[in-house]
Protein backbone atom coordinates (compact mmCIF):
# COMPACT_ATOMS: atom_id res chain seq x y z
CA UNK A 1 0.00 0.00 0.00
CA UNK A 2 1.29 3.50 -0.70
CA UNK A 3 2.40 5.70 2.16
CA UNK A 4 0.28 8.72 2.84
CA UNK A 5 2.45 11.33 1.11
CA UNK A 6 2.88 9.18 -2.00
CA UNK A 7 -0.88 8.78 -2.20
CA UNK A 8 -1.50 12.50 -1.73
CA UNK A 9 1.03 13.39 -4.41
CA UNK A 10 -0.50 11.03 -6.94
CA UNK A 11 -4.07 12.17 -6.21
CA UNK A 12 -3.01 15.80 -6.60
CA UNK A 13 -1.38 15.01 -9.93
CA UNK A 14 -4.57 13.32 -11.17
CA UNK A 15 -6.87 16.10 -10.01
CA UNK A 16 -4.87 19.18 -10.89
CA UNK A 17 -6.11 19.24 -14.52
CA UNK A 18 -9.70 19.29 -13.20
CA UNK A 19 -9.07 22.10 -10.74
CA UNK A 20 -10.95 25.15 -11.90
CA UNK A 21 -11.44 26.62 -8.44
CA UNK A 22 -8.55 29.06 -8.77
CA UNK A 23 -7.18 27.81 -5.45
CA UNK A 24 -4.34 25.30 -5.05
CA UNK A 25 -5.38 21.76 -4.21
CA UNK A 26 -4.40 20.52 -0.77
CA UNK A 27 -5.08 17.54 1.49
CA UNK A 28 -8.08 19.46 2.80
CA UNK A 29 -9.66 19.98 -0.61
CA UNK A 30 -13.12 18.39 -0.80
CA UNK A 31 -13.55 16.20 -3.88
CA UNK A 32 -17.17 17.17 -4.45
CA UNK A 33 -17.72 20.52 -2.73
CA UNK A 34 -14.46 22.14 -3.89
CA UNK A 35 -13.60 20.42 -7.16
CA UNK A 36 -17.14 19.53 -8.17
CA UNK A 37 -16.51 15.90 -9.10
CA UNK A 38 -19.65 14.01 -10.09
CA UNK A 39 -20.25 10.52 -8.72
CA UNK A 40 -19.09 9.13 -12.06
CA UNK A 41 -15.88 11.18 -11.89
CA UNK A 42 -15.23 10.00 -8.35
CA UNK A 43 -15.47 6.41 -9.54
CA UNK A 44 -13.13 7.13 -12.45
CA UNK A 45 -10.63 8.59 -9.98
CA UNK A 46 -10.94 5.49 -7.79
CA UNK A 47 -10.32 3.22 -10.79
CA UNK A 48 -7.18 5.13 -11.75
CA UNK A 49 -5.86 4.87 -8.20
CA UNK A 50 -6.66 1.16 -8.10
CA UNK A 51 -4.78 0.56 -11.35
CA UNK A 52 -1.80 2.69 -10.34
CA UNK A 53 -1.32 1.18 -6.88
CA UNK A 54 -2.58 -2.32 -7.84
CA UNK A 55 -5.21 -2.50 -5.13
CA UNK A 56 -8.99 -2.59 -4.82
CA UNK A 57 -10.86 0.07 -2.89
CA UNK A 58 -14.10 -1.28 -1.35
CA UNK A 59 -17.19 0.79 -2.07
CA UNK A 60 -17.96 0.54 1.65
CA UNK A 61 -15.19 3.07 2.32
CA UNK A 62 -16.54 5.79 0.05
CA UNK A 63 -19.02 7.37 2.48
CA UNK A 64 -16.08 8.19 4.78
CA UNK A 65 -14.09 9.96 2.07
CA UNK A 66 -14.64 13.67 1.53
CA UNK A 67 -11.19 15.19 1.05
CA UNK A 68 -8.00 14.32 -0.77
CA UNK A 69 -6.47 13.61 2.64
CA UNK A 70 -9.30 11.20 3.53
CA UNK A 71 -8.72 9.31 0.29
CA UNK A 72 -4.96 9.12 0.79
CA UNK A 73 -5.43 7.81 4.33
CA UNK A 74 -7.75 5.06 3.11
CA UNK A 75 -5.21 4.03 0.47
CA UNK A 76 -2.49 3.89 3.13
CA UNK A 77 -4.63 1.76 5.44
CA UNK A 78 -5.84 -0.82 2.92
CA UNK B 1 -34.03 19.47 7.54
CA UNK B 2 -34.95 15.91 6.73
CA UNK B 3 -36.52 16.74 3.38
CA UNK B 4 -34.10 19.39 2.14
CA UNK B 5 -32.11 16.87 0.15
CA UNK B 6 -35.06 16.40 -2.19
CA UNK B 7 -35.14 20.04 -3.22
CA UNK B 8 -32.93 19.59 -6.33
CA UNK B 9 -35.17 16.77 -7.57
CA UNK B 10 -38.28 18.84 -6.90
CA UNK B 11 -36.73 21.70 -8.86
CA UNK B 12 -36.07 19.48 -11.88
CA UNK B 13 -39.63 18.18 -11.77
CA UNK B 14 -40.99 21.71 -11.56
CA UNK B 15 -38.95 22.78 -14.59
CA UNK B 16 -40.18 19.81 -16.61
CA UNK B 17 -43.77 20.49 -15.58
CA UNK B 18 -43.43 24.12 -16.57
CA UNK B 19 -42.17 23.02 -19.97
CA UNK B 20 -45.07 20.59 -20.30
CA UNK B 21 -42.77 17.56 -20.54
CA UNK B 22 -43.27 14.40 -18.50
CA UNK B 23 -40.57 11.91 -19.48
CA UNK B 24 -40.50 10.22 -16.07
CA UNK B 25 -43.80 8.63 -15.17
CA UNK B 26 -45.51 9.41 -18.47
CA UNK B 27 -49.09 8.24 -18.18
CA UNK B 28 -50.32 5.39 -20.38
CA UNK B 29 -54.01 6.14 -20.76
CA UNK B 30 -54.95 3.16 -22.87
CA UNK B 31 -53.15 0.08 -24.09
CA UNK B 32 -54.04 -1.00 -27.61
CA UNK B 33 -51.68 -3.96 -27.97
CA UNK B 34 -48.25 -5.08 -26.79
CA UNK B 35 -46.72 -2.45 -29.07
CA UNK B 36 -49.27 0.38 -29.22
CA UNK B 37 -50.84 2.63 -26.60
CA UNK B 38 -52.18 6.07 -25.88
CA UNK B 39 -49.53 7.84 -23.81
CA UNK B 40 -49.93 11.43 -22.63
CA UNK B 41 -52.79 11.87 -25.09
CA UNK B 42 -50.88 10.58 -28.11
CA UNK B 43 -51.28 7.26 -29.91
CA UNK B 44 -47.77 5.86 -29.97
CA UNK B 45 -45.69 2.85 -30.89
CA UNK B 46 -44.25 1.46 -27.67
CA UNK B 47 -40.49 1.23 -28.13
CA UNK B 48 -39.49 1.27 -24.49
CA UNK B 49 -41.37 -1.39 -22.55
CA UNK B 50 -38.95 -4.38 -22.24
CA UNK B 51 -41.78 -6.54 -23.59
CA UNK B 52 -39.22 -8.55 -25.52
CA UNK B 53 -41.39 -11.43 -26.65
CA UNK B 54 -44.61 -9.41 -26.78
CA UNK B 55 -46.37 -11.86 -24.49
CA UNK B 56 -48.18 -9.35 -22.26
CA UNK B 57 -51.19 -9.59 -24.58
CA UNK B 58 -50.88 -13.24 -25.54
CA UNK B 59 -54.39 -14.71 -25.25
CA UNK B 60 -53.07 -17.90 -23.64
CA UNK B 61 -51.37 -15.93 -20.86
CA UNK B 62 -54.44 -13.77 -20.33
CA UNK B 63 -56.76 -16.79 -20.21
CA UNK B 64 -54.59 -18.56 -17.64
CA UNK B 65 -54.39 -15.41 -15.52
CA UNK B 66 -58.17 -15.02 -15.61
CA UNK B 67 -58.75 -18.64 -14.73
CA UNK B 68 -56.26 -18.46 -11.83
CA UNK B 69 -57.87 -15.30 -10.45
CA UNK B 70 -61.25 -17.02 -10.50
CA UNK B 71 -59.87 -20.18 -8.91
CA UNK B 72 -57.43 -18.74 -6.33
CA UNK B 73 -58.66 -15.19 -5.78
CA UNK B 74 -56.90 -11.93 -6.48
CA UNK B 75 -54.04 -12.23 -4.01
CA UNK B 76 -52.37 -14.61 -1.58
CA UNK B 77 -52.49 -12.06 1.27
CA UNK B 78 -49.47 -13.63 2.89
CA UNK B 79 -45.82 -14.61 2.86
CA UNK B 80 -44.44 -17.77 1.32
CA UNK B 81 -43.36 -18.60 4.89
CA UNK B 82 -46.93 -18.44 6.13
CA UNK B 83 -50.10 -18.89 4.08
CA UNK B 84 -48.72 -17.63 0.75
CA UNK B 85 -47.32 -20.83 -0.77
CA UNK B 86 -49.90 -22.06 -3.25
CA UNK B 87 -49.51 -25.04 -5.55
CA UNK B 88 -49.08 -22.55 -8.41
CA UNK B 89 -45.90 -21.14 -6.85
CA UNK B 90 -44.40 -24.60 -6.46
CA UNK B 91 -45.31 -25.51 -10.02
CA UNK B 92 -43.58 -22.39 -11.34
CA UNK B 93 -40.49 -23.16 -9.28
CA UNK B 94 -40.42 -26.70 -10.65
CA UNK B 95 -40.73 -25.38 -14.21
CA UNK B 96 -37.88 -22.89 -13.70
CA UNK B 97 -35.68 -25.62 -12.24
CA UNK B 98 -36.51 -27.74 -15.26
CA UNK B 99 -35.66 -24.89 -17.65
CA UNK B 100 -32.12 -24.80 -16.29
CA UNK B 101 -31.82 -28.52 -15.56
CA UNK B 102 -31.08 -27.66 -11.93
CA UNK B 103 -32.50 -29.11 -8.71
CA UNK B 104 -33.41 -25.88 -6.93
CA UNK B 105 -35.41 -22.78 -7.79
CA UNK B 106 -37.24 -20.11 -5.84
CA UNK B 107 -39.67 -17.42 -6.91
CA UNK B 108 -39.78 -13.85 -5.64
CA UNK B 109 -42.59 -11.31 -5.85
CA UNK B 110 -40.49 -8.90 -7.92
CA UNK B 111 -37.25 -9.05 -9.85
CA UNK B 112 -35.82 -6.26 -7.72
CA UNK B 113 -36.40 -8.26 -4.56
CA UNK B 114 -34.74 -11.32 -6.12
CA UNK B 115 -31.45 -9.62 -6.91
CA UNK B 116 -31.44 -7.32 -3.93
CA UNK B 117 -32.52 -10.03 -1.52
CA UNK B 118 -30.05 -12.62 -2.74
CA UNK B 119 -27.08 -10.25 -2.83
CA UNK B 120 -27.96 -9.07 0.67
CA UNK B 121 -28.28 -12.61 2.00
CA UNK B 122 -25.76 -14.81 0.17
CA UNK B 123 -22.80 -12.64 1.19
CA UNK B 124 -22.27 -11.31 4.69
CA UNK B 125 -19.63 -9.71 6.88
CA UNK B 126 -16.23 -11.16 6.04
CA UNK B 127 -17.28 -12.12 2.51
CA UNK B 128 -16.71 -10.16 -0.68
CA UNK B 129 -19.14 -9.12 -3.41
CA UNK B 130 -17.39 -8.35 -6.68
CA UNK B 131 -19.83 -6.77 -9.09
CA UNK B 132 -19.72 -5.37 -12.59
CA UNK B 133 -19.61 -1.57 -12.41
CA UNK B 134 -22.75 -1.24 -14.57
CA UNK B 135 -24.84 -3.52 -12.37
CA UNK B 136 -28.49 -2.75 -11.74
CA UNK B 137 -29.45 -0.64 -8.73
CA UNK B 138 -31.00 -3.69 -7.04
CA UNK B 139 -27.60 -5.40 -7.06
CA UNK B 140 -25.85 -2.37 -5.61
CA UNK B 141 -28.59 -2.04 -3.03
CA UNK B 142 -28.35 -5.67 -1.97
CA UNK B 143 -24.56 -5.52 -1.83
CA UNK B 144 -24.78 -2.50 0.43
CA UNK B 145 -27.21 -4.29 2.72
CA UNK B 146 -25.12 -7.45 2.90
CA UNK B 147 -22.38 -6.16 5.19
CA UNK B 148 -19.85 -7.76 2.85
CA UNK B 149 -16.89 -5.92 1.39
CA UNK B 150 -18.09 -4.58 -1.95
CA UNK B 151 -15.71 -4.29 -4.88
CA UNK B 152 -16.53 -3.49 -8.46
CA UNK B 153 -14.73 -4.38 -11.65
CA UNK B 154 -14.75 -2.44 -14.90
CA UNK B 155 -17.83 -3.08 -16.99
CA UNK B 156 -17.59 -6.22 -19.13
CA UNK B 157 -13.84 -6.45 -18.48
CA UNK B 158 -12.78 -10.01 -17.53
CA UNK B 159 -9.13 -8.92 -17.22
CA UNK B 160 -10.11 -6.39 -14.54
CA UNK B 161 -12.20 -9.06 -12.80
CA UNK B 162 -9.19 -11.38 -12.86
CA UNK B 163 -6.97 -8.68 -11.42
CA UNK B 164 -9.30 -8.07 -8.51
CA UNK B 165 -9.73 -11.78 -7.73
CA UNK B 166 -5.95 -12.16 -7.76
CA UNK B 167 -5.61 -9.32 -5.25
CA UNK B 168 -8.09 -11.06 -2.96
CA UNK B 169 -5.87 -14.13 -2.61
CA UNK B 170 -7.56 -16.84 -0.54
CA UNK B 171 -10.61 -14.62 -0.03
CA UNK B 172 -11.51 -15.14 -3.69
CA UNK B 173 -13.08 -18.45 -2.68
CA UNK B 174 -15.61 -16.59 -0.53
CA UNK B 175 -16.45 -14.05 -3.18
CA UNK B 176 -19.81 -13.62 -4.88
CA UNK B 177 -19.21 -12.42 -8.44
CA UNK B 178 -22.26 -10.66 -9.86
CA UNK B 179 -22.82 -9.91 -13.53
CA UNK B 180 -25.78 -9.44 -15.85
CA UNK B 181 -26.40 -11.35 -19.06
CA UNK B 182 -27.46 -8.28 -21.03
CA UNK B 183 -27.10 -4.82 -19.52
CA UNK B 184 -30.29 -2.84 -19.36
CA UNK B 185 -29.11 0.59 -20.42
CA UNK B 186 -26.91 -0.01 -23.48
CA UNK B 187 -28.04 -3.53 -24.36
CA UNK B 188 -24.56 -5.01 -24.42
CA UNK B 189 -23.96 -8.68 -23.59
CA UNK B 190 -21.54 -9.85 -20.90
CA UNK B 191 -18.49 -11.82 -22.09
CA UNK B 192 -19.60 -14.77 -20.02
CA UNK B 193 -17.23 -17.36 -21.47
CA UNK B 194 -14.27 -15.27 -20.34
CA UNK B 195 -15.88 -14.39 -17.01
CA UNK B 196 -16.63 -18.06 -16.34
CA UNK B 197 -13.01 -18.97 -17.14
CA UNK B 198 -11.76 -16.43 -14.60
CA UNK B 199 -14.21 -17.73 -12.00
CA UNK B 200 -13.06 -21.30 -12.58
CA UNK B 201 -9.43 -20.27 -12.13
CA UNK B 202 -9.85 -18.27 -8.93
CA UNK B 203 -12.93 -19.80 -7.32
CA UNK B 204 -15.84 -17.93 -5.86
CA UNK B 205 -19.50 -18.08 -6.77
CA UNK B 206 -20.99 -16.66 -9.94
CA UNK B 207 -24.41 -14.99 -10.06
CA UNK B 208 -25.77 -14.10 -13.49
CA UNK B 209 -28.75 -11.78 -13.64
CA UNK B 210 -30.60 -12.83 -16.77
CA UNK B 211 -33.29 -10.14 -16.38
CA UNK B 212 -32.77 -8.78 -19.90
CA UNK B 213 -31.48 -12.01 -21.48
CA UNK B 214 -34.15 -14.52 -20.44
CA UNK B 215 -36.14 -15.28 -23.56
CA UNK B 216 -33.66 -13.24 -25.58
CA UNK B 217 -30.62 -15.52 -25.73
CA UNK B 218 -29.89 -19.22 -25.45
CA UNK B 219 -31.66 -22.47 -26.15
CA UNK B 220 -35.31 -22.25 -25.05
CA UNK B 221 -34.56 -18.67 -23.97
CA UNK B 222 -32.42 -19.70 -20.99
CA UNK B 223 -30.28 -16.62 -21.35
CA UNK B 224 -26.75 -15.39 -21.87
CA UNK B 225 -24.87 -18.05 -19.90
CA UNK B 226 -26.53 -20.80 -21.90
CA UNK B 227 -25.80 -18.98 -25.14
CA UNK B 228 -22.13 -18.69 -24.15
CA UNK B 229 -22.00 -22.39 -23.29
CA UNK B 230 -21.03 -21.79 -19.68
CA UNK B 231 -24.25 -22.51 -17.78
CA UNK B 232 -22.37 -25.07 -15.71
CA UNK B 233 -20.16 -22.32 -14.26
CA UNK B 234 -23.14 -20.40 -12.88
CA UNK B 235 -24.00 -20.84 -9.21
CA UNK B 236 -27.06 -18.60 -9.19
CA UNK B 237 -29.23 -17.74 -12.16
CA UNK B 238 -31.51 -14.86 -11.27
CA UNK B 239 -34.03 -13.04 -13.39
CA UNK B 240 -37.38 -11.41 -13.71
CA UNK B 241 -40.81 -12.19 -15.10
CA UNK B 242 -41.49 -8.56 -15.96
CA UNK B 243 -39.76 -8.46 -19.33
CA UNK B 244 -39.86 -11.45 -21.69
CA UNK B 245 -42.58 -13.12 -19.63
CA UNK B 246 -44.86 -10.10 -19.57
CA UNK B 247 -45.79 -10.21 -15.87
CA UNK B 248 -43.92 -9.33 -12.67
CA UNK B 249 -41.78 -11.37 -10.31
CA UNK B 250 -38.29 -12.74 -9.92
CA UNK B 251 -36.51 -16.03 -9.54
CA UNK B 252 -33.32 -17.82 -8.67
CA UNK B 253 -32.22 -21.25 -9.90
CA UNK B 254 -29.16 -22.96 -8.50
CA UNK B 255 -27.31 -26.25 -8.31
CA UNK B 256 -26.65 -25.63 -4.60
CA UNK B 257 -28.87 -27.40 -2.05
CA UNK B 258 -28.20 -24.46 0.27
CA UNK B 259 -30.70 -22.43 -1.77
CA UNK B 260 -33.46 -24.06 0.28
CA UNK B 261 -31.90 -22.60 3.44
CA UNK B 262 -31.24 -19.29 1.71
CA UNK B 263 -34.95 -19.16 0.94
CA UNK B 264 -35.74 -19.07 4.64
CA UNK B 265 -33.01 -16.54 5.37
CA UNK B 266 -33.90 -13.87 2.81
CA UNK B 267 -35.91 -10.98 4.16
CA UNK B 268 -37.02 -9.85 0.70
CA UNK B 269 -38.60 -13.28 0.28
CA UNK B 270 -40.03 -13.75 3.76
CA UNK B 271 -41.36 -10.36 4.72
CA UNK B 272 -43.57 -9.69 1.73
CA UNK B 273 -46.67 -11.28 0.30
CA UNK B 274 -46.12 -13.88 -2.40
CA UNK B 275 -47.00 -13.23 -6.04
CA UNK B 276 -50.70 -13.12 -6.93
CA UNK B 277 -51.99 -16.37 -8.45
CA UNK B 278 -52.97 -14.66 -11.71
CA UNK B 279 -49.42 -13.36 -12.09
CA UNK B 280 -47.94 -16.78 -11.44
CA UNK B 281 -50.34 -18.40 -13.90
CA UNK B 282 -49.58 -15.99 -16.75
CA UNK B 283 -45.87 -16.35 -16.02
CA UNK B 284 -46.14 -20.13 -16.29
CA UNK B 285 -47.96 -19.81 -19.60
CA UNK B 286 -45.39 -17.34 -20.93
CA UNK B 287 -42.52 -19.55 -19.79
CA UNK B 288 -43.97 -22.48 -21.72
CA UNK B 289 -44.42 -20.31 -24.82
CA UNK B 290 -40.86 -18.97 -24.52
CA UNK B 291 -39.48 -22.51 -24.45
CA UNK B 292 -41.66 -23.85 -27.24
CA UNK B 293 -41.58 -20.98 -29.74
CA UNK B 294 -38.01 -20.06 -30.68
CA UNK B 295 -39.35 -18.01 -33.58
CA UNK B 296 -40.18 -15.26 -31.07
CA UNK B 297 -36.51 -14.92 -30.17
CA UNK B 298 -35.53 -14.87 -33.84
CA UNK B 299 -38.13 -12.22 -34.58
CA UNK B 300 -36.93 -10.07 -31.67
CA UNK B 301 -33.35 -10.21 -32.90
CA UNK B 302 -34.32 -9.38 -36.46
CA UNK B 303 -36.08 -6.28 -35.14
CA UNK B 304 -33.17 -5.40 -32.86
CA UNK B 305 -30.57 -5.69 -35.59
CA UNK B 306 -32.66 -3.65 -38.01
CA UNK B 307 -33.24 -0.84 -35.52
CA UNK B 308 -29.61 -0.81 -34.39
CA UNK B 309 -28.35 -0.60 -37.96
CA UNK B 310 -31.00 1.96 -38.89
CA UNK B 311 -30.12 4.32 -36.06
CA UNK B 312 -26.39 3.86 -36.53
CA UNK B 313 -26.75 4.60 -40.24
CA UNK B 314 -28.46 7.88 -39.34
CA UNK B 315 -25.17 8.89 -37.77
CA UNK B 316 -26.47 8.51 -34.22
CA UNK B 317 -24.22 7.24 -31.47
CA UNK B 318 -25.60 3.88 -30.40
CA UNK B 319 -24.49 1.29 -27.83
CA UNK B 320 -21.60 -1.10 -28.46
CA UNK B 321 -23.59 -3.91 -30.06
CA UNK B 322 -27.10 -4.78 -31.27
CA UNK B 323 -29.42 -6.16 -28.63
CA UNK B 324 -32.98 -6.08 -27.37
CA UNK B 325 -32.11 -2.68 -25.95
CA UNK B 326 -30.88 -0.10 -28.45
CA UNK B 327 -29.81 3.16 -26.86
CA UNK B 328 -28.98 6.43 -28.57
CA UNK B 329 -26.41 8.40 -26.60
CA UNK B 330 -26.59 12.18 -26.45
CA UNK B 331 -24.05 14.30 -24.60
CA UNK B 332 -26.46 17.02 -23.57
CA UNK B 333 -29.37 16.37 -21.21
CA UNK B 334 -31.57 19.16 -22.53
CA UNK B 335 -31.06 17.97 -26.11
CA UNK B 336 -32.12 14.49 -25.03
CA UNK B 337 -35.14 15.87 -23.23
CA UNK B 338 -36.30 17.83 -26.24
CA UNK B 339 -35.69 14.88 -28.55
CA UNK B 340 -37.69 12.60 -26.26
CA UNK B 341 -40.66 14.97 -26.44
CA UNK B 342 -40.41 15.29 -30.23
CA UNK B 343 -40.35 11.51 -30.55
CA UNK B 344 -43.49 11.29 -28.43
CA UNK B 345 -45.15 13.94 -30.54
CA UNK B 346 -44.15 11.91 -33.60
CA UNK B 347 -45.86 8.84 -32.12
CA UNK B 348 -42.91 6.96 -30.65
CA UNK B 349 -42.52 6.21 -26.94
CA UNK B 350 -38.96 5.48 -25.78
CA UNK B 351 -37.31 5.72 -22.35
CA UNK B 352 -35.34 8.80 -21.41
CA UNK B 353 -32.39 8.07 -19.13
CA UNK B 354 -30.25 10.85 -17.72
CA UNK B 355 -27.24 10.78 -15.38
CA UNK B 356 -26.74 9.39 -12.80
CA UNK B 357 -29.07 6.58 -13.94
CA UNK B 358 -27.10 6.16 -17.18
CA UNK B 359 -23.82 4.22 -17.02
CA UNK B 360 -21.81 6.99 -18.64
CA UNK B 361 -22.11 10.75 -18.48
CA UNK B 362 -24.38 10.65 -21.54
CA UNK B 363 -28.14 10.87 -21.64
CA UNK B 364 -29.91 8.02 -23.37
CA UNK B 365 -32.91 7.64 -25.61
CA UNK B 366 -33.39 4.00 -24.74
CA UNK B 367 -35.40 1.83 -27.08
CA UNK B 368 -36.37 -1.74 -26.32
CA UNK B 369 -37.58 -4.08 -29.00
CA UNK B 370 -40.30 -6.68 -29.08
CA UNK B 371 -40.97 -9.74 -31.19
CA UNK B 372 -44.43 -8.19 -31.56
CA UNK B 373 -43.12 -5.13 -33.42
CA UNK B 374 -44.03 -5.29 -37.09
CA UNK B 375 -41.65 -4.39 -39.90
CA UNK B 376 -43.71 -1.26 -40.50
CA UNK B 377 -43.40 -0.22 -36.85
CA UNK B 378 -39.61 -0.61 -36.89
CA UNK B 379 -39.56 1.52 -40.03
CA UNK B 380 -41.64 4.21 -38.33
CA UNK B 381 -39.34 4.24 -35.30
CA UNK B 382 -36.28 4.75 -37.49
CA UNK B 383 -38.04 7.44 -39.51
CA UNK B 384 -39.03 9.28 -36.34
CA UNK B 385 -35.44 9.29 -35.13
CA UNK B 386 -34.21 10.53 -38.49
CA UNK B 387 -35.75 13.93 -38.13
CA UNK B 388 -35.73 15.24 -34.56
CA UNK B 389 -32.93 13.23 -33.03
CA UNK B 390 -30.47 13.08 -35.87
CA UNK B 391 -31.07 16.76 -36.45
CA UNK B 392 -30.47 17.58 -32.82
CA UNK B 393 -27.43 15.34 -32.57
CA UNK B 394 -25.96 16.89 -35.67
CA UNK B 395 -26.37 20.32 -34.15
CA UNK B 396 -24.31 19.44 -31.08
Amino acid sequence: MPDYQTAVAYILALLEPRNRSGRPLTEATDLVADIGLSSLQVMELIERLEDHFDLSIPLNLLPDIATIGDLAAKLRDL
Amino acid sequence: MLLDKFAPMAQIRAELAAAGIRPFGAVTERLISATEAVVEGRTVILAGTNNYLGLSFDPRCIADAQEAAARWGTGTTGSRMANGTFAEHLALEAELADLYGLPHAMVFTTGFSATQGLCATLAGPGDVILLDADSHASIYSGAQLSGAEVLRFKHNDPADLEKRLRRLGERAADTLIVVEGIYSMLGDTAPLAEIAAVKREYGGFLMVDEAHSLGVLGEQGRGAADAAGVADAVDFFVGTFSKSLGAIGGFCASPHAALEAVRFSTRAYIFTASASPSVVASTRAALAIMRAEPQLQRRLWANAERLYAGLRDLGLQVGPQPGPVVAVLLDDRDTALAAWQRLLDAGIYVNLVVPPASPTGASLLRCSLSAAHSDAQIGRIIAAFADPVAGAAGAL
